[in-house]
């Protein structure tokens, strides 16, 4: 099953490393990885996407939590998660295709963000579903080159009931 | 006042209490060689190879619960460390290691002795650093110090540029250490804790399997509590020989591969392990999905990746085994009987039928040649009422060594079992030897093992470490050729060590004893003779070529399911063997006698 794993590091050399070392040191899988800052500058967070039974995760996330620049390790996909990746796409578009390209990043609510004669580049962010869909719709026009960020991902905040009951009233009724 | 990178580097191994430091100079590290050479404390012990250092380093270590401190230059210093580095790190010796690096403005360029030190020492190590500046240099140290010899200890490397150990700054050697990601669990869970005592007081074949974390937690006492006030008998791996005594009437021995043919039915047989500070290495579970097929397992242990990695286990407590010993103690104390010994009973009938049934125990005639478990025997008797600290290498030799030297001390047990390190066991007695200087270290080698670090005896010589090293000659990497003779039709491939040195010659040459032993009548004297020395003695013992190791799991075989002597068949092909002249008794004999 697949797992999205938050991991929160030292912002310090080498860390990316020991991280991915470990991953490939003990035959873990590692779909994509990705790294950036947070607002506090000696911490850096890395949203991890990979797969295996319930022990290979649960070594995964013992062995990430055994490093000692790991701070903090959680699962997110124990949880409800907002999952997003941003993906880059350079199409060939001439003539009609043009038009086609333009209705296809509309569709799906991206952006064309530089553009020559001969080509459209297209900025998605999304979930892996969209991503995936866009690129099979764009395939057919010819698509020159692409980059993806891999996912990065944050938990939902626990989502109250929008009439809450009041515990007097839970009493009441109760009796 | 401002001290440059050199002296605060000793400096603060002198807070951190370091006595010695195992090492080796060069280029890079000279400026710290060049302010070491005016202190007396810490001593610098000048070894001839790096690898040397280390496993010296890692005798130290295991001897005496200390980190062990190696010292050595860049490039090749470092790369012959690599080694030492896994085998610390498999056994959780905790270590210091400082290799120098070339000058920061130098690092990537392809200098002169460069390598990527820490690039290449980060999955062998516990954690590592490279020190940029010279203000980082002591708060690393302690850092380091405190990494190494804290949790799951484990070896711990420094890299030092040059001008890192030329610059100049104050010296503030911190009191106090924080690392936010590191903070090791000792306290057990209690209501896990709880939950083993009461499976504990419930099952009706227990058994505890012991492993190395015994030792560096220093869980003897709580350990011998625990069993004693439970009766359940005590199975120990390679690792944890020593943690409990091997002559007390609970000892079953070693289990796994190796072990005792009761170790390992017992286990086998058992409803409920108590896995204390071991870890279900393959060496010990065999088949694992046919290990132990009714047993419940509560997991002891400080390392979490260690628990449910192997084996599931049904009650895991994370936690330092010393403390959660004792409060399994606690909890045991108020809800034990005199029933409880009863209630055991059939269980140690069923052990005691074993133990008579298949003990551990060899066949040693006049006329024959010398059999390797007979001179291990003979060793023991003749040494262990001086409580010796023995060590060993890796092979046949090894495995006797841990079935037949019965240690009753913890801490006296020296020898490579993760990594398997050939070359290990005489430099790690040579750091026991220094950490123990009046005490008897024994140093139990294969012939094949000791030739991959014999330059150590010059370092033996120059700081007088008088080590009494028995090398069991039987002209064969020994458990290669065991492995032939029952996997690979006992075709020899390379198993065969063809040229010897003369080993007496080869003492004398260093200015150290060679002794020798060719009968079984002879190795008593020969013994006795080299206890009475104190200089490094070498005492070559010519045993049986062919003797093979028994019981024996094959690999991946289950733990019910030993071989206990050589097939039939093998017996037939050895007898034939005496009379052909390749690899034969005679001609080795001749190469090492003219």
């Amino acid at each position: 099953m697949e797992h999205i794993i938050s991991v929160m590091v030292e912002n310090k050399f080498g860390v990316l490393s020991r991280v991915a070392g470990l991953f490939s040191g003990r035959g873990f899988n590692i779909d994509s990885l990705s790294v950036g800052p947070t607002i506090d500058p000696t911490v850096s967070m890395m949203t991890l996407v990979t797969r295996g039974d319930d022990r290979i995760v649960e070594q995964i996330i013992k062995q990430l939590n055994k490093l000692i620049d790991v701070i903090k390790v959680i699962d997110l996909s124990e949880g409800a998660f907002v999952a997003r990746e941003t993906v880059l796409i350079k199409i060939s578009a001439k003539g009609e295709d043009r038009a086609e390209a333009l209705r296809i990043t509309d569709i799906f609510r991206a952006r064309v963000v530089d553009s020559t004669p001969a080509t459209y580049t297209i900025e998605v962010t999304g979930d892996t579903n969209k991503i995936e869909a866009i690129i099979n719709l764009l395939k057919p026009l010819g698509i020159k080159d692409l980059v993806r960020t891999g996912r990065i991902a944050i938990a939902r905040e626990e989502i109250k009931t929008a009439v809450q009951d009041k515990p007097q009233d839970k009493k009441r009724f109760g009796t | 006042m401002k001290l440059n990178g050199a002296q605060i580097f000793v400096e603060s191994l002198k807070k951190e209490g370091v006595k010695v430091i195992f090492g080796l100079p060069g280029g890079v590290v000279l400026k710290i060689f060049d302010v070491l050479y005016d202190y007396k404390d810490p001593e610098v012990i000048l070894t001839r190879h790096e690898q040397g250092a280390m496993h010296m380093a890692e005798g130290y270590a295991k001897a005496t619960g200390k980190a062990g401190v190696v010292l050595v230059t860049s490039g090749p210093g470092m790369t012959n460390t690599v080694t030492g580095l896994a085998d610390a790190s498999m056994d959780s010796v905790p270590l210091v290691v400082f290799t120098g690096q070339v000058s920061t403005s130098l690092i990537g360029n392809d200098a002169f002795q460069e390598a990527d030190n820490v690039g290449i020492s980060r999955p062998c190590t516990k954690y590592n650093y490279l020190v940029k500046d010279v203000n980082d240099l002591a708060q690393t140290i302690k850092e380091a110090f405190y990494i190494a010899t804290t949790g799951r200890p484990g070896p711990v490397l420094v890299d030092i540029p040059k001008d890192v150990s030329m610059n100049q700054t104050e010296f503030n050697y911190p009191e106090k250490v924080y690392i936010r990601g590191y903070n090791p669990t000792y306290e057990g869970h209690k209501w896990q804790i709880k939950q083993a005592a009461e499976a504990i007081l419930k099952a009706k074949r227990p058994i505890l399997y012991v492993g190395g974390g015994t030792v560096f937690s220093n869980a003897f006492e709580e350990l011998r509590e625990f069993a004693e006030m439970t009766q359940i008998p005590v199975d120990m791996t390679l690792m944890a020989l020593g943690s409990f005594p091997g002559t007390h009437p609970l000892s079953l021995g070693m289990l796994g591969m190796h072990g005792s043919y009761t170790s390992n039915m017992a286990i086998h047989h058992s409803d409920l392990i108590i896995a204390v500070g071991s870890r279900f290495d393959d060496r010990v579970t065999g088949k694992v999905s046919e290990f132990a097929p009714h047993a419940k397992i509560i997991h002891i242990d400080i390392d979490p990746t260690s628990i449910q990695k192997i084996m599931n286990v049904d009650i895991p407590i994370v936690g330092d085994v010393k403390c959660v010993l004792k409060e399994l103690n606690q909890h045991l104390r108020a809800s034990l009987d005199g029933r409880r010994k009863e209630e055991l009973k059939p269980w140690w009938n069923q052990l005691e039928e074993w133990k008579k049934k298949n003990p551990l125990t060899y066949k040693q005639n006049k006329d024959q040649k010398i059999k390797p478990p007979y001179l291990i025997d003979r060793l023991y008797e003749l040494t262990h009422d001086q409580n010796p600290i023995v060590s060993t290498d890796v092979g046949q030799h090894q495995m006797w060594a841990a079935q037949f030297f019965k240690l009753d001390h913890p801490r006296t047990w020296l020898t490579s079992g993760g990594l398997g390190t050939m070359g290990f066991g005489f430099p790690a007695a040579l750091g026991a030897q220094r950490a123990f200087p009046g005490r008897l270290v024994l140093s139990i080698v294969g012939d094949g093992s000791f030739q991959m670090n014999l330059q150590e005896m010059a370092t033996a010589m120059d700081y007088h470490l008088p080590v009494k090293v028995a090398i069991v000659n039987n002209g064969y990497h020994g458990m290669v050729r065991q492995w032939q003779d029952l996997f690979y039709n006992s075709r020899y491939s390379s198993s065969f060590l063809g040229q010897h040195p003369d080993y007496v010659k080869l003492a004398d040459a260093y200015g150290a004893v060679g002794l020798r032993a060719t009968k079984p009548e002879e190795v008593d004297g020969v013994i006795k003779e080299a206890l009475k020395i104190d200089k490094p003695v070498l005492i070559d013992f010519q045993v049986d070529p062919y003797e093979n190791c028994y019981p024996m799991i094959p690999a991946g075989g289950a733990n019910n399911e030993m071989i206990m002597e050589d097939p039939p068949e093998l017996r037939k092909k050895e007898k034939d063997k005496a009379g052909m002249k390749k690899a034969g008794n005679g001609e080795k004999e001749g190469v090492l006698t003219a």
